[in-house]
């Protein structure tokens, strides 16, 4: 076991955990934030993304003992903001989702890559998503909405 | 119950190491999914983790007088980000994993890794890195080549960890790099070749190869390079054959399922001559 402190959607947290259990696992099980998927469980999928200060991480990954100091957070938190906002109505009027399995970890890896990157050009929006898989879409509507939500979107990021 | 340390200074990771055998542990991009359990349990890890992410004082990239240092836990993603890292390194790190691996994977895990298929080690061997490797007993600089000892083997004491890597500065004139692997992102390299020269009108004064996934380590050859420095373009370029027959020679691909031993062969020589035509 080990004292953990860190930040999770907003709020500091100190927890008493085995530092080698994934925070997928402190996520999903101990606090039911379920927005955040499993898929893979090896780094190949990116349906467990989170924003980890402010950037994609693959939650599967990540153990509790690397989280200790720094800021996460997951799509329930994200999802009340106003980025996320363009974001959604981008997804949805490209239809950039079908079963949405993969869209909570799309949406981490898009407001990651519009945080470096508010102008991104196709090419860097297929390295921003190179980690998150999608089965149903074939990824050119996903592009097409982040190229929305980049434009309609524009001094948000 | 075991007890994992998240040490937040060098000596007192330095201190646990020599009290104990511990597992180091950087960005965990290849040690949680070498050592997966079921959801929800923690790890099967055969010692103590040490964690190395709190360590602040590992946590840089500097370009110094004559090489460029990158601190034990600096992600991938700094590595690319950094303006004065070698385009070469850019080049490679750009084509490994993902954003969101890249942002915990660090240099150190990849070379104490020492797979076969390691992106970077490539790089590594071309500008000759050293490894820096810190224990209580004091500072050994290990070159890459030195240290890497064959697949997964590596020369580093229980007591000891890696703290740095120094990649000199290089005035390369020519400078090559290719991947061949089956999908750009997340795919295990299956061959690399990267090649670098500098040359100054006719003659080449420093020339080399290092080759990746064709032998149990990454592959270059002393010898062969240090008779062609000093030859002409031309020379070498009419030696062509003789020179890809020499490296042919040396390289012993191991055989997985990625790919057979000839096609590895093959294609690690063709890009061989390749580079050597573009001189
Ligand atoms: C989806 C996915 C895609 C990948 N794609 C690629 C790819 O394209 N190319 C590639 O080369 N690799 C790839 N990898 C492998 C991995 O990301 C890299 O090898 C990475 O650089 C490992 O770094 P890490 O910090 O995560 O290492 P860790 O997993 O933390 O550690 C790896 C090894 O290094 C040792 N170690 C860590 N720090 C130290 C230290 N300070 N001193 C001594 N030993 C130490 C550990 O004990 C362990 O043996 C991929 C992995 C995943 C999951
Ligand atoms: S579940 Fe983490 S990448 Fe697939
Ligand atoms: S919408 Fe089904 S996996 Fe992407």
């Amino acid at each position: 076991m080990a004292k953990i402190e860190f930040t999770l959607n907003g709020e500091v947290r100190q927890v008493d955990i085995d530092p080698t259990i994934r925070l997928l696992d402190y996520l999903r099980e101990d606090l039911d934030l379920t927005g955040t998927k499993e898929g893979c469980g090896e780094g190949e999928c990116g349906a467990c993304s989170v924003l980890f200060d402010a950037e994609v991480a693959n939650s599967c990954l990540v153990p509790m003992g690397n989280v200790a100091g720094h800021d996460i957070v997951t799509i329930e938190y994200f999802s009340r903001t106003e980025r996320y906002r363009i974001l959604e109505k981008a997804f949805l009027e490209q239809g950039a989702v079908q079963c949405g399995f993969c869209t909570p970890g799309m949406i981490i890896a898009a407001e990651s890559l519009l945080r470096k990157k508010p102008k991104p050009s196709d090419a860097e929006i297929k390295i921003g998503l190179s980690g998150n898989l999608c089965r149903c879409t074939g990824y050119n509507m996903i592009i097409a909405a982040i190229r929305q939500a980049a434009k309609e979107g524009e001094g948000l990021w | 119950m075991v007890n994992h340390l998240l040490p937040e200074t060098l000596e007192e990771a330095l201190e646990a190491l020599a009290r104990k055998q511990h597992l180091l542990f950087a960005g965990g991009t290849d040690l949680m999914v070498q050592k997966r359990a079921w959801a929800g349990l923690p790890r099967n890890f055969e010692h103590p983790v040490l964690f190395t992410s709190r360590i602040a004082k590992l946590n840089f990239i500097e370009k110094r007088s004559d090489h460029l240092a990158v601190g034990a836990t600096c992600s991938l993603e700094m590595m690319l980000e950094y303006p004065d890292t070698p385009d070469l390194f850019k080049t490679i790190i750009g084509e490994m994993a993902s954003p969101g691996i890249r942002n915990h994977a660090t240099l150190a895990g990849n070379i104490a890794n020492a797979s076969p298929a390691g992106d970077t080690l490539v790089g590594l061997y071309l500008y000759d890195a050293t490894i820096v490797l810190k224990s209580l007993r004091g500072e050994r600089l290990v070159p890459i080549a030195d240290f890497i000892t064959g697949v997964r083997k590596i020369d580093l004491a229980q007591d000891e960890m890696i703290t740095e890597i120094r990649i000199p500065h290089q005035d390369f004139t020519h400078i090559d790099y290719v991947k061949v692997g089956p999908r750009k992102a997340d795919a295990i390299s299956k061959i690399a070749f990267a090649g670098a020269a500098k040359t100054n009108d006719l003659t080449v004064s420093d020339i080399r190869a290092a080759f990746g996934a064709v032998f149990k380590t990454v592959l270059r050859s002393p010898a062969t390079e240090a008779m062609l420095k000093g030859m002409r373009i031309a020379d070498i370029k009419a030696d062509l054959a003789s020179i890809c027959e020499a490296y042919a020679r040396l390289l012993q691909p191991i055989d997985d399922q990625r790919s057979n031993k000839e096609y590895r062969k093959a294609v690690a020589i063709n890009l061989l001559a390749r580079f050597i035509k573009s001189l």
